[in-house]
């Protein structure tokens, strides 16, 4: 199945992915390739199949509701690019 | 020379009191130095504080302590947090992330007595097979430059075999230990989906993604396993199951332990010396007494279209954190908005970005069920296959890899190519089960061969016993390249 370039587009939307034309060609292609290896999906009947999210066993683990001493404040920020009193510093939402 | 040695020699040689910590910190140090301008297998090396982690393991060796891994020099794969140390998942995103805490997996291999060498290449956020989709460079096999090591791990597998390390952690998402321990002739074990704590692994496919050893040995495999393995409060997903003492089941006997060999698993353009070397493996099994039949894995074809669904799927949630606001990386251009984009379209390299839109487009709205959920069904029915096939068997043997190392640039134009040199390894981690692969020949362009030896879910005990029964019968394990620029 062949992706559009405005399909692709939308894909990269809504992912927040800045994509060059030339990206934008090259994905439209390949990603167009990959879907079609993938059809061959279709030749199995799963009408009666239920998904399988998890192979675990465990489902809702909980755990006490005990409180932790959290990481330093400093500690996490020093990986921001941008912090200001404490706060992660990002630019203007609203003009 | 002992950089060569492995863990468990290593070990047993530092207890008798023959080396320092500090002298085989050395001794390490000075392969790195002498090989790691052509493999390139670390992205960060940290050697000044090597020896005062050496030094600290001598002392405590003076005064009594005896942990397993005590002076023992490793090293980690650069997707596992390590504190004070740049994790950058190889990926110019994190070029700069300094994590302030351990993974649990490396916290536990400190707490064992290791000393941590550094952190080796990978692909860019575990996505690849050959370490080409790293954002700094690409790691080369050792036993022939021009050829990739594999991947995702492919540096932790070079460093291993290259004695610029004595093992190395590696993660598992669909092959990424197995497949580059194939292709560089060591050990790779990829455990049980749940059996090592994942804290502190930065997140690829969540519902796949696994923790693993890198080692010159089988025995050094169950040593490595014991210490990273069991519950951790930290991780919901981790089994709160007894960690059992692996090194204490090798014993050589697999006298009437059933082995499987799957008829799916020699695929229309494999390597026939891959093939070869397999069957050739399986009659040595069966000269040692284990039972070989043949069992029948039917939807292994599905394997590929599957993972290739639902890891994407799962990544392109995972890397939505990276947005420019917390890590590393930002850049910045008009608002909010264009500072997402613009950071994301910069931070990730090409395979990553394809995956993200892949995954993207298969849970947007009206794609979800033809791909993402038809992807969750089948992937039902692949797991059914394991389940049934060890109604049958104790384990399945199969090659790792259709192909032993291939060339760097060969399959980097072609994404699905290079999806396919996974295509034998990607079920089990779908199944959620365990396995390793393990050295079993050369091809005729002296290029290691891979054996896959898989297991139930917390069947590691007996995938470590028929794999160490085969090694202690063969020598192919004792093989070393001589690296040569």
């Amino acid at each position: 199945m062949k992706l559009s370039r405005k399909e692709v587009q939308h894909i990269a939307e809504l992912a927040r992915l800045a994509l060059s034309d030339e990206e934008q060609a090259l994905y439209q292609e390949q990603l167009s390739a990959i879907l079609d290896y993938f059809e061959r999906l279709r030749e199995i009947d799963t009408e009666t199949i239920s998904p399988t999210a998890t192979v675990l066993p465990l489902r809702g683990v909980m755990r006490d509701d005990v409180t932790q001493p959290p990481f330093p404040r400093d500690d996490i920020l020093a990986n921001a690019p941008d912090s200001e009193d404490g706060c992660f510093q990002v630019p203007a939402v609203l003009e | 020379m002992i950089h060569e040695l492995t863990i468990h020699e290593a070990r047993d040689r530092l207890v008798a009191g023959e080396f320092t910590a500090v002298e085989l910190a050395e001794a390490v140090l000075e392969r790195i130095l002498a090989v790691d301008n052509l493999v390139k297998a670390y992205l960060t090396l940290t050697p000044e504080d090597v020896l005062a982690q050496a030094r600290a393991a001598d002392e405590r060796r003076a005064a009594g302590e005896n942990e397993p891994l005590l002076g023992i020099p490793l090293a980690i794969k650069d997707v596992l947090c390590t504190k004070g140390v740049p994790t950058t998942c190889g990926s110019r995103i994190l070029e700069r992330f300094v994590p302030p805490y351990d993974a649990t997996a490396v916290a536990r291999l400190k707490a064992a007595g290791a000393l941590l060498l550094g952190k080796t290449n990978n692909d860019e956020f575990a996505m690849g097979s050959s370490t080409e989709n790293s954002a700094f460079f690409t790691t080369h096999n050792p036993w022939d430059l021009d050829r990739v090591p594999g991947g995702s791990s492919g540096g932790s597998a070079a460093a291993v075999v290259a004695d610029e390390c004595l093992g190395a952690l590696g993660t598992d998402t669909g092959g990424s230990v197995r497949q580059p321990a194939s292709l560089c002739g060591i050990v790779g074990l990829k455990p049980t989906y749940g059996r090592v704590s994942r804290y502190g692994l930065v997140a690829y496919a969540s519902s796949l993604d696994q923790v693993g050893v890198l080692t010159k040995d089988v025995t050094d495999a169950a040593l490595l396993l014991r210490c990273i393995a069991g519950h951790d409060p930290r991780d919901s997903t981790s089994w709160d199951v007894p960690v059992p003492d692996y090194a204490a089941g090798l014993t050589g006997d697999v006298r009437g332990v059933r082995v499987g060999v799957p008829k799916e698993y020699f695929v229309a353009g494999m390597q026939p010396e891959v093939e070869a070397a397999v069957r050739a493996a399986v009659d040595v099994l069966a000269g040692l007494g284990a039972a070989v039949a043949e069992v029948s894995l039917p939807h292994t074809d599905y394997a590929l279209p599957v993972y290739y669904l639902i890891a994407p799927a799962e990544a392109s949630a995972n890397l939505a954190r990276y947005d420019g606001v917390r890590y590393s990386l930002r850049v910045t251009s008009g608002g909010l908005g264009e500072m997402y984009t613009a950071t994301r379209g910069q931070g990730f390299g090409p395979e990553v970005k394809r995956r993200i839109m892949l995954g993207t487009y298969a849970l947007s709205a009206g794609y979800y069920d033809a791909y993402y959920l038809k992807a969750q069904k089948v992937r039902t029915l692949i797991k059914a296959d394991f389940d049934a096939a060890f109604e049958e068997v104790d384990v399945i043997v199969a090659p790792t890899s259709p192909t032993t190392a291939f060339r760097i640039g060969e399959k980097a134009d072609d994404p699905l190519q290079m999806y396919l040199s996974d295509v034998l390894t990607l079920s089990m981690n779908l199944a959620g089960n365990c396995g390793l692969s393990l050295p079993c020949g050369f091809d005729e362009a002296g290029l290691p061969v891979g054996l896959q030896v898989m297991g139930p879910a917390l069947g590691e005990e007996q995938v470590l016993r028929v794999a160490y029964a085969y090694e202690q019968a063969t020598e192919w394990h004792l093989k070393r390249p001589s690296i040569r620029a």
